[in-house]
């Protein structure tokens, strides 16, 4: 088969028609060479001798008649030790890399090696020569950072392979060749520490995938407690804007209880981006006593940067997800906007001139987020570690109303849903996710009637306060007042946490069990009022307490007194 | 040499094809009608096909009008020459100034790198405490003003570009009132800011083509001065306009509507724009004020929605004032740190008394009993919206802390004011 050559027959925004001669693959990676450039496009669409290619920057200056370069290749990203700590754009081209050789402005066609090509792995081989491997597999292991980065057969070598040489220790960089495998027919396969791996295709070189049973701790009391996420499981957080959704993601990132967090930007403020690129050095990570960097890798696609790199930025990003996971390690990816995402695609529809379904969304809208949500999982490798995806997304909703196709698309495929509400954001109730429409399918830290009892004050509360409203309190049961003052206190002292507080921050299952426990006992006590001023003046000093007692480093001396003071105020009372 | 193409082959809009090969995508071409000659824009390949979108629109040009491919995409002149001048959506001279081709710059250039940013940590002092005191103007900020028609946003944006401590001012008219385009020019001119500033206008009467311009013309030369050390500030007023005059352009050439015939591309299109604000690691900044029309006072509409999700927060006009509800300043937690100690907790105890009073006066508006501490309250939102909400306040900083402490104490006793009382040892008027 002849090389396949191409030219520029039509362009509309950042769609080009190219005139075809040979094959093409669907999704394949073009290069349209235009005024000295080269710029990298995907093939989305094939009819007959011309497909149509999304370019992944700015279409000016292209010309029809210029040439077009195939790969042969899908859109593939290359995957190896020194991704971590790495920043990229959507398409893994190093963002502080490009800027030493551009500048402040990202140009067109610019194209950087993702991995260091001269950097060199201490590698300490795995296997002898004669072993049997397949992809997946691994052949040996170099540290990278606090983790020992295991160095697979590609996983595109489905088969069985034989080894027929392997490196010795030592120190080797990602353009060596450390092991050559060979097939029942005699043909060799060269292992590199890298290998590249096409976006769109989930990695699926594992024995099986499990049921998520392990809550992810994210320090987050509301979810850990009532909204729990499993490892390896999936959960969105729509909310308008304002509402808190960046931070909720920036904290739990710094939180959460995985081995590597991968932070996708895709469509949103650069400046959000930049806090976490600049803060993320100078945080430590109180589990490794090293910087939050280096558990973290950032694919960073903002608004103003090509859409066609929005769409493939996501599909990054859960491919790296899932190249650590296959090291039997547990990674949370955090997609912060899928709205923007499924925005991109509806972008590209509309220059297809597809026929449009809702809200001019295409119709394939479901199915690709779908798609997406579902390269999360636990799943027991060959060798019977246990390796997760985490997916959590934030979705933008227009006009904050969750109707809207892509908020309604994620509900349907995600194990746990986080709304946020601009009434609570507006009251100040951070975070402001919205307990009676927030749901999730997934155990939590805590056990189940615990969780109910405690949520039931909180449903009966809102009930009685919708009352409160129409017939005044002079119309409402001094005991209806104390179950409302009673799902208040829940709210207040358990649900909010203060972000801007060290120690509400960050509060670990220990201490939510302990608190919980507390804020229970209140809630079963039978207290005695006179009347309705007492309760609640009585439920304001109690609630300022616990969270007073919330700020105090947990076991500290001043947190022990508190504790002392608000039984004791408790104890009176009953 | 140049090639010109003497037959169009359809008009529709303001589209027009003619048959051309060797033309770029994006290319400008220049048309000369009955009716004087125009720019058009390259907006459509296809085969030998070429779209263009004529500057003046489609009205009076005809099937044989000569079109002239130029070679180059849209530019701007850029150099201190253009200070203290007005040019049209189409960069020609507004005033009675020499048109300006040395120094040509492109406009829409690529966006900068995220790895060259910095976080922002500087504030720019306005002189209304709206603003100053409760949510501070951070350099590189994009903040739009959220307004209703009849409001006096043109007012504030003028004021705050009059007062705001920049080196250069980039103003971006679009759709404007010719009248208001005059209020800007006088006011600018009265303030002894023209030398400092360019504008850049389209009318109201002015061709819609020429009104896409504008954003993209105002930003290049921005971000040439943001790139010579300068603190730029950038007005646009009002992206409503622009976003409008997308919609009118997408929907003549049949591209599918997403919400309310709006183009699924807005959000990209309006954070291409707003993303230019930028603090440079080694150089000057790019700050953004808009303003951001909302049709029938509803947030939800597409245009303040988009733009919501895309600056770091909002300023909200109603009833003539700032509202301290809806109004938010995403960067003010970076610089109102630094001013003076009590600056966080006054703005947080003020907006929580002052949220107090708001519910008290819908307790009164229902005829329920007000307690002596309702009557305190009431007189506090007096004294607030009066002294410190009022657009033509106008006082430093430290002078609207110092009235904060006054306005308290004048209301409420020490206890009541919910304030830390080693704030209050050091603040609280005698």
């Amino acid at each position: 088969m002849g090389k396949t050559t191409g030219k520029v027959a039509a362009v509309n925004g950042n769609m080009v028609v190219v005139e075809f001669d040979g094959a093409v693959m669907m999704n394949e990676v073009a290069y349209i060479e235009t005024e000295g450039k080269r710029l990298k496009s995907e093939i989305i669409r094939i009819r007959g001798n011309r497909c149509s290619m999304q370019v992944f920057e700015i279409t000016t200056g292209i010309m029809v008649g210029d040439n077009v370069d195939f790969t042969g290749e899908m859109l593939a990203i290359e995957v190896g030790p020194g991704l971590l700590a790495q920043i990229y754009d959507g398409l893994q081209n190093p963002l502080p890399r490009l800027a030493e050789k551009c500048g402040f402005f990202l140009e067109r066609g610019e194209y950087l090696e993702p991995l260091p090509r001269d950097q060199k792995w201490d590698f300490t081989p795995k296997v002898a020569i004669g072993a049997e491997v397949s992809g997946g597999d691994a052949v040996g292991s170099v540290p990278e950072g606090i983790f020992d980065h295991l160095i697979m057969v590609p996983f595109h070598l489905t088969r069985t392979y034989t080894v027929k040489s392997i490196a010795s220790e030592g120190a080797y960089t990602n353009q060596e060749v450390i092991a050559v495998l060979v097939d029942g027919k005699g043909d060799e396969y060269d292992i590199f520490l890298s290998f590249t791996w096409p976006v769109k295709r989930a990695v699926m070189s594992y024995e099986e995938r499990l049921l998520p049973y392990e809550p992810m701790v994210t320090q987050y009391r509301i979810i850990d407690t009532f909204f729990s996420v499993a490892k390896g499981g999936t959960f969105c957080v729509p909310g308008p804007f304002g509402a808190g959704k960046t931070v909720i993601q920036q904290t739990i990132s710094q939180n959460a209880d995985v081995d590597i967090v991968i932070f996708a930007a895709c469509g949103e403020r650069a400046g959000e981006v930049v806090e976490t690129l600049k803060e993320f050095p100078q945080l430590i990570d109180p589990a490794t006593g090293r910087s939050l960097m280096e558990r973290t890798i950032i694919i960073c696609n903002t608004s103003s940067m090509p859409v066609a790199a929005r769409e493939a930025s996501l599909y990054t990003a859960v491919t790296i997800a899932e190249y650590y996971r296959q090291m039997g390690l547990h990674v949370l990816l955090l997609a912060d906007s899928t709205s923007r995402w499924a925005q991109a695609l509806r972008e590209m529809s509309g220059r297809l001139e597809e026929i449009p379904g809702e809200e001019a969304f295409p119709a394939y809208l479901e199915s690709t987020i779908a798609g997406f949500y579902e390269r999360a999982g636990l799943v027991r490798m060959k060798n019977g570690s246990e390796g997760s995806v985490t997916i959590g997304g934030t979705v933008s909703p227009a006009g904050g109303n969750l109707e809207e196709p892509v908020t309604q698309a994620t509900l349907k495929v995600v194990g746990a849903f986080h709304g946020l509400s601009r009434e609570r954001s507006a009251a100040r109730k951070y975070p402001a996710i919205h307990p009676l429409d927030s749901w999730t399918k997934y155990q939590g830290i805590i056990a189940k009637d615990q969780v109910d009892y405690a949520m039931g004050f909180l449903v009966r509360g809102t009930e009685i306060e919708q009352m409160m409203r129409v017939v005044g309190e002079e119309g409402t049961g001094l005991s209806d007042f104390i179950i409302y003052l009673k799902g208040n206190f829940v709210d207040a002292v358990y649900m909010q946490q203060d972000t801007y507080e060290a120690a509400d921050k960050s509060v670990k299952p220990e201490r939510q069990k302990h608190v919980l426990d507390l804020v229970i006992s209140v809630l079963r006590a039978n207290l005695d009022f006179d009347d309705m001023e007492e309760a609640r003046s009585w439920f304001a000093t109690l609630g300022r307490m616990v969270i007073d007692y919330n700020y105090t480093p947990w076991q500290s001396k001043e947190c022990r007194a508190l504790e002392k003071q608000i039984l004791d105020v408790i104890e009176a009372k009953i | 040499m140049k090639k010109i193409y003497s037959k169009i082959e359809s008009i529709v809009g303001n589209v027009i094809t003619v048959r051309a090969t060797g033309v770029r995508y994006g290319e400008l071409a220049q048309i000369e009608t009955g009716f004087g000659t125009s720019l058009a824009e390259v907006n459509r390949l296809d085969g030998d096909m070429v779209s263009l979108q004529v500057f003046i629109g489609g009205r009076g040009i005809s099937t044989d009008n000569n079109v002239m491919f130029l070679g180059h995409t849209m530019r701007v002149s850029f150099s201190d020459d253009i200070l203290g001048r007005v040019f049209t959506g189409s960069a020609a001279p507004r005033d009675n100034g020499p048109a300006l081709l040395q120094h040509m710059i492109p406009i829409g250039g690529p966006s900068v790198n995220p790895a060259r940013r910095i976080i922002p940590r500087r504030m720019i002092r306005t002189g209304i405490p709206m603003i100053d005191l409760f949510n501070s103007l951070v350099v590189s900020q994009k903040l739009p003003i959220f307004s209703i028609y009849g409001e006096p946003y043109n007012q504030l944006l003028a004021r705050i570009a009059m007062q705001a401590e920049v080196d250069v001012i980039v103003f971006g008219g679009m759709g404007l009132k010719f009248d208001d385009y005059l209020f800007f020019k006088n006011t600018l001119e009265t303030g002894a800011a023209f030398h400092k500033s360019v504008m850049f206008i389209h009318t109201a009467a002015d061709p819609t083509v020429e009104c896409l311009m504008i954003p993209d013309m105002a930003l290049a030369v921005a971000e040439q001065f943001a790139l010579q050390n300068k603190d730029v500030l950038v007005l646009l007023n009002d992206m409503t306009s622009f976003a409008d005059a997308m919609k009118e352009i997408a929907i003549s050439q049949e591209q599918v509507p997403s919400n309310r015939g709006y183009p699924g591309d807005l959000y990209s299109q309006l954070a291409a724009r707003y993303e230019k604000a930028v603090d440079f690691e080694t150089a000057g900044s790019i700050t953004v004020l808009g303003v951001t029309t909302m049709p029938g006072d509803d947030v939800t509409h597409p245009i303040p929605d988009n733009t919501g999700y895309i600056t770091e927060g909002q300023y909200y006009l109603r009833g003539g004032r700032i509202d301290p509800f809806g109004s938010l300043s995403r960067l003010k937690q970076q610089v109102n740190g630094k001013t003076r100690k009590d600056h966080r907790a006054l703005m947080d105890a003020m907006i929580r008394l002052y949220s107090s009073y708001k519910e008290t006066m819908e307790k009164k508006s229902m005829g329920f009993h007000m307690s002596s501490w309702d009557e305190k309250l009431l007189i506090y939102g007096e004294h607030f919206e009066r002294e410190m909400m009022d657009l033509s306040v106008n006082i430093a900083l430290e002078e609207a802390l110092d009235l904060g402490w006054w306005i308290l104490a004048k209301c409420f006793t020490k206890d009541e004011s919910g304030l830390r009382t080693e704030l209050i040892n050091e603040f609280w008027p005698a």
